[in-house]
């Protein structure tokens, strides 16, 4: 069977990476599915909990409670513990920073090597997982001894739809686990979430880009009107973020978030390789730019050569005409 | 303390790559190699805690072929104060690269190991975790500032998460792993390039340490991703607006 461990991000219900991670168990890998939701006690866990153990195939859930945040050291030991005793063939998570903080060290603690980022499951043993920035695809089988501890791209399987018809059972973490959680390594301090009322960014419909072209965190703001009309979210390029415009978690490419929306805008961004690799998985993508030369529009579905200070006022005053009123 | 900092040789981030027509890997012949990005950020971290004081000494270490020496003068030259490079032209994989710092950390006795988060050429995010785990040490991935305690007992790390940053207070010795916004790397003056040519370089092999680096996974064939092809460029925000609604159908 699979064990799939799942991220309680708070709200209750599954998130990107949770249902990327229960749709390749559903589909793709071998049943029952046992699954483990890490919670922060009092954030609706429990809720959590219910929404996976009412999916098909599933035929446990066991809650990890924890005071504040997720550590890897405990998590891992706790998860070892959960391995030994249910002998999955498969171990999966989401390959979001929670996934791929936990994951390796887990596959450590087991002696086999993870398989990060997958994209697609060939079979059982093999998968697709993209190297290079996304410039290249390869199809690795894992051949060790062991589960197979899986981290799976929100993007590649969270489009799926989730089979509900089951009714697993809930339960706490056992007396073993729970000393587990209690390990001295390291200790949680605090957070400082980014604040947004919009969608997050790897799970919006509609994701409003800009680069260095914007020229301030000023000007950024332009972007969030335009995106707070389409109900999207706002991303950036690796070089927006270095020149200080907008913090790291906006950025999308190889090195921050891939993303894969219904329609991704980027704007004053030229395209380098690092950040089509975070986008190019979007099914249409509209490219706004100065230069009619930039890499982007070799890519784009729609380009717009013009200047983004006079483009994005009209583009935003014919949504309104749209129908797409202005927050 | 000493501060092991692990630097890897890769294909220049810059540099395009081609798969090979076989389908059998990327092809590294011709192409400007340079030090992984991360690795760059993890050696100034390292020197920049010798330069407060914090550290006595920076190992710097490659695992690769001869060429991966360069990359060891080039940390070198950053300022770490001898490198460890472990010789072979075999496939390197995470849980072997592990493995082997595992038993350099045993002869050296670092109290911080510093990893770049992932290499830019097999992206793997996994080597760092794994050392952490092999030696039942604290981790500290992804990590956008670094507050080593005047005491050395401990470390503050702050995390780069999915959504915000993330403060993490780990017992030392720990492993932590490098992101974009830690620092920025110096570049090595010409001065320091001719310093480091004196510096010491040690060489071991997987035997000497002790580790088998057969890997657990095959890779079975590399190919190009489908190319996306390129769309229209349309002459108005009007035709954009028409083209959105009317034929992609997104608004």
């Amino acid at each position: 069977g699979t064990l799939c461990v799942v991220e309680g991000s708070g709200a209750g219900e599954l998130d990107a990476a949770a249902k990327a991670t229960m749709v390749c168990a559903q589909k793709h890998l071998p049943k029952p599915i046992w699954a483990v939701v890490a919670s922060r006690s009092g954030a609706g866990g429990e809720d959590l909990a219910k929404s996976v153990a009412g999916l098909e195939g599933v035929e446990k859930v066991v809650v990890a409670e924890t005071e504040g945040g997720f550590l890897a050291e405990p998590l891992s030991a706790v998860l070892h513990s959960l391995v030994g005793k249910q002998d999955p063939s498969h171990v999966v998570t989401g390959s979001s920073t929670f996934g791929k903080n936990l994951a390796p060290r887990l596959a450590a603690l087991l002696d086999c090597a993870p398989v990060t980022d997958v994209t697609e499951v060939v079979d059982e043993k093999t998968f697709v997982r993209p190297i290079y920035a996304g410039n290249a695809l390869s199809t690795v089988k894992f051949v060790g001894s062991g589960p197979v501890v899986m981290t799976v791209r929100a993007t590649a399987f969270g489009s799926e739809k989730l089979e509900s018809s089951g009714e697993a059972e809930i339960e706490q973490l056992g007396e073993e686990e729970k000393a587990l959680m209690g390990s001295n390594l390291s200790e949680w301090v605090g957070e400082e979430k980014t604040e947004s009322e919009r969608p997050l960014l790897d799970a919006a419909r509609v994701v409003i880009s800009g680069g260095r072209a914007l020229k301030s965190e000023e000007n950024f703001k332009m972007l969030e009107e335009l995106a707070d009309q389409l109900g999207g979210a706002v991303g950036a390029s690796r070089a927006a973020v270095d020149a200080g415009m907008c913090p790291n978690d906006m950025q999308v490419g190889q090195t921050g978030k891939v993303v894969a929306p219904e329609l991704y805008v980027a704007i004053g961004i030229s395209g380098a390789v690092q950040h089509l690799a975070g986008m190019k998985d979007s099914k249409t993508i509209v490219a706004i730019n100065k230069d009619a030369e930039a890499p982007i529009f070799k890519i784009a579905d729609y380009g717009l050569v013009g200047d983004l200070f006079t483009v994005l006022p009209e583009l935003s005053a014919k949504l309104e005409a749209l129908g797409y009123e202005k927050k | 303390m000493r501060v092991l900092v692990g630097v890897k040789r890769v294909i220049d981030y810059a540099a395009k790559i081609r798969v090979k027509p076989d389908g059998s890997g990327v092809d590294k012949a011709n192409v400007k190699m340079s030090m992984n990005p991360f690795c760059e950020i993890a050696v100034e971290e390292a020197v920049s805690l010798k330069e407060k004081g914090l550290a006595k000494e920076v190992v710097a270490v490659s695992m690769g072929p001869q060429a991966s020496q360069d990359t060891i003068r080039t940390a070198l030259a950053m300022g770490a104060d001898r490198g460890i490079h472990v010789v072979t032209d075999k496939e390197l994989q995470p849980l072997a690269v592990a493995n082997m710092f595992k038993s350099l950390v045993e002869k050296e006795d670092p109290k911080i190991v510093l990893l770049g988060k992932q290499a830019i050429d097999d992206d793997c995010n996994q080597t760092g975790q794994i050392l952490a785990a092999k030696l039942n040490w604290s981790q500290g991935t992804f990590a956008s500032s670094v507050v080593v305690g005047d005491d050395q007992e401990k470390v503050v790390v702050t995390r780069e998460v999915d959504d915000g940053l993330e403060t993490v207070s780990l017992k030392l010795p720990a492993v932590i792993t490098t992101d974009l916004r830690l620092n920025e790397p110096r570049y090595a003056t010409l001065p320091n390039i001719m310093k480091a040519k004196k510096k010491k370089i040690d060489k071991v092999t997987p035997e000497d340490l002790g580790v088998d680096v057969t890997p657990q996974i095959e890779v079975l064939h590399v190919k190009e991703p489908e190319a996306r092809s390129g769309g229209v460029v349309v002459e108005s925000v009007d035709e954009l607006v028409d083209k959105l609604k009317n034929e992609a159908g997104v608004l």
